[in-house]
């Protein structure tokens, strides 16, 4: 009862901080499976360029976020339905055909390349929302909707591009996968980006660009969105959000169609990095598999209702950068597969010490 | 309605099984007109075809069979493709009399290490097991050195696989029933069965009614690594050896069969005679569209479809209503 016989004016300002110290640890436990993701990142990421033999250049940069780009888009494709409490399994399906839409489409005249991008990015979402649609108005389980849809995306694929081939804009693909520099130069801005200016920011790759654009101009107004919301709510207690009155069903459809839109954002980043197309079954499902790994050691729970596409990228670079330093250690190439394994389960399990700090048994059934 | 009419009414637990049926005898019908058009002949209505799918869809059947277990808790099993692959390795590397106990050892001890994550360390199954898979992968591409490996399935194994009694019945066919009948009196006739359809439901409750739902959980698990253990036995002597990949084909499929058949994908509900009409639906579908030489394209997209199709007739889930 100490506070009491403080005078009011000296309680306010303690008060507030005390308050700050609260909100910043609870920020912090909210968000503590993303930063234990970024923590290894940074720190496999260190390790790598550390010991990589020509140190750290700017080339190695891009090469890397080059790789990394097409798994951290599917990865936050994969969040939004996980979010609430649904699984895509057709992420890498909707990138693979994207991308096999990219290899006919983007060439040509600007004009051409401009309606193909844009095609492109439409058919994405569009397959997001005819899984969407399945889940919301079939009302089948999006696991097993999306197994089934996914099956008729890679149909559609194979079709497109039976076997790989193709051939997507050479500037366009040389631009989107070098840094800001090149890509100034390659488009004659900024007197092909030598402007004083664009110095100290000529070294950033340009898909670092990119992923922070569409974070920050889709992802986060997505989440600070009614409909945004309306997902978390879903996957915290979906009875509960229906009958707060909250948008379920726009919200479904939204999450899914969003889904949709950033693995075909990843689609078509990948034809262009790949100037191809190629409609390889087992690559997509290898991408929907990393993608739920990359979810989940980016902190997002699988039962829905915490977690954010941010934490996913950083889970998606993780993977990436494990096989990156495999890459400088001269790791036997038949070995990578077990190690890539060990450490997954390593990590995931590691969650497993959360059940020493439950006071009661039944929390552990969710 | 008359009274008639009423006793004709389907159990909600029956549809699935009619339906499917239903839709197996309609790509017979399909198929036969098929080749009827086309070759003037019916073949697929011969004893020995069908026999025939019988016995390529025993490996099938015997996956799904056991991922149907572990699909009623309300949980999944993605390590089935390199379970598979693993014991069939490991059984032609081992060879001679105990060829057979190391392939279903391989895939007991998957399994057993699956349940303890599951169970006890409560890592969502979807990653567990996927992780699993990733391990097994690398474990036997370091093995085999990234090639096929050179070692051969033994006569035993192939004679499960292959042979015929009386030239008629498949072995691999009674080897598929008696996996079956072992599941359905686990699943019907057993304390353990009751307890995997009541952690299927309600975890929660199933524990506070005095299961032991971790030691269920680790049994079920335990039992889908044996089941996807003795396919990769059997479809190795079937192939007289074990390649890399030989279990790919199986995983989705088994859960489309499983699915199809009427368990739900959230646990706690299915029959599994829908498991055994759905694995012969996928069996037969992938046959008929063989014949009529569909395209890879056609097929993923028919795959899907009949799927989403099968579904929607009876697999619709609730609405929300709080």
């Amino acid at each position: 009862m100490a506070d009491v016989a403080l005078t009011s004016d000296a309680a306010e300002p303690l008060e507030k901080a005390q308050r700050r110290r609260w909100g910043f640890a609870a920020r912090m436990r909210q968000h503590a499976g993303m930063l234990g993701g970024l923590a290894l990142f940074l720190a496999l990421y260190l390790f790598y360029q550390a010991n990589h033999p020509r140190g750290f250049t700017g080339q190695i940069l891009i090469q890397n976020a080059n790789e990394a780009f097409a798994l951290a888009l599917v990865s936050m494709a994969q969040t939004v339905p996980v979010l609430m409490a649904g699984l895509d399994l057709s992420v890498g399906a909707v990138m693979t055909l994207v991308g096999c839409i990219a290899s006919h489409l983007v060439n040509g005249s600007p004009a051409d390349i401009a309606f193909g991008i844009v095609i492109c990015i439409a058919s994405g979402a569009v397959c997001g929302f005819a899984n969407g649609c399945v889940v919301v108005y079939g009302r089948i389980q999006p696991i097993i909707a999306t197994l089934a849809t996914s099956a008729i995306y890679m149909g559609f694929a194979l079709i497109l591009r039976p076997t790989p081939g193709g051939k997507v804009h050479e500037d366009l693909s040389w631009a989107v996968t070098s840094d800001v520099r090149e890509f100034a130069a390659t488009f004659g801005l900024f007197s092909d980006g030598e402007a004083l200016w664009l110095q100290p920011f000529a070294w950033i790759p340009v898909p670092l660009i990119l992923l922070a654009l569409i974070i920050l101009l889709v992802w986060v107004p997505f989440t600070r969105s009614v409909t945004g919301r309306t997902v978390y709510a879903i996957g915290s207690a979906e009875g509960a959000a229906y009958m707060s009155g909250l948008p379920i069903n726009r919200a479904k459809l939204a999450a899914f169609t969003l889904a949709g839109l950033f693995a075909g954002l990843g689609g078509l980043f990948l034809a262009l990095q790949t100037s191809s197309g190629n409609a390889d079954i087992p690559q997509a499902g290898a991408y929907t598999l990393n993608s739920i790994a990359a979810v989940v050691i980016g902190g997002t729970s699988l039962v829905g209702g915490s977690g954010s596409a941010i934490g996913s990228v950083i889970g998606a670079l993780v993977l990436r950068t494990i096989s990156f330093n495999f890459r400088i250690f001269d790791v036997a190439p038949l070995l990578q597969p077990l190690f890539e394994g060990l450490v997954l389960l390593a990590a995931v399990s590691l969650g497993g010490l959360k059940l020493l700090r439950l006071k009661n048994k039944l929390e552990v059934f969710r | 309605m008359t009274p008639a009419l009423q006793g004709f009414r389907l159990k909600p637990d029956d549809k699935p099984v009619i339906f499917a049926a239903g839709f197996v005898l309609l790509i017979l019908l399909v198929g036969t007109g098929y080749t009827v058009l086309t070759q003037g002949s019916a073949p697929l209505l011969q004893p020995q075809y069908l026999l025939q799918q019988l016995q390529v869809g025993s490996f099938l059947g015997i996956v799904a069979a056991g991922l149907m277990l572990v699909i009623l808790l309300g949980h999944i099993d993605l390590s089935v493709p390199w379970t598979l692959t693993a014991a069939a390795m490991m059984a032609t590397a081992v060879g001679g009399p105990w060829a057979i106990p190391v392939g279903l050892g391989i895939g007991l001890l998957v399994g057993i290490v699956n349940g303890l994550g599951v169970a006890y360390l409560r890592v969502p199954s979807m990653i567990f097991t996927l992780g699993m898979n990733a391990v097994m992968r690398g474990l036997m591409v370091a093995h085999t050195g990234g090639f096929a490996p050179q070692t051969a399935a033994t006569d035993l194994m192939q004679y499960l696989a292959v042979a015929r009694i009386g030239g008629v019945i498949p072995v691999a066919l009674l080897v598929w029933l008696a996996v079956s009948a072992l599941v359905v009196v686990i699943l019907t006739r057993t304390t353990l069965g009751r307890a995997i359809y009541a952690i299927g439901n309600r975890e929660r409750a199933a524990y506070l009614s005095g299961i032991d739902t971790n030691r269920v959980i680790l049994i079920a698990f335990a039992l889908s690594g044996a089941a996807a253990g003795l396919a990769g036995v059997l479809l190795a002597g079937y192939s007289t050896k074990a390649y890399q990949g030989m279990g790919d084909p199986y995983l989705l499929p088994a859960i489309a069969a499983v699915v199809i058949g009427g368990t739900n994908i959230l646990g706690g509900r299915g029959r599994y005679l829908g498991t055994l009409v759905g694995v012969i639906l996928i069996v037969l579908l992938n046959s008929v569209l063989s014949i009529m030489q569909m395209p890879e394209a056609g097929r993923q997209i028919i795959y899907g479809t009949v799927i989403i199709s099968m579904l929607l007739v009876y697999g619709r889930g609730e609405r929300v209503t709080g």
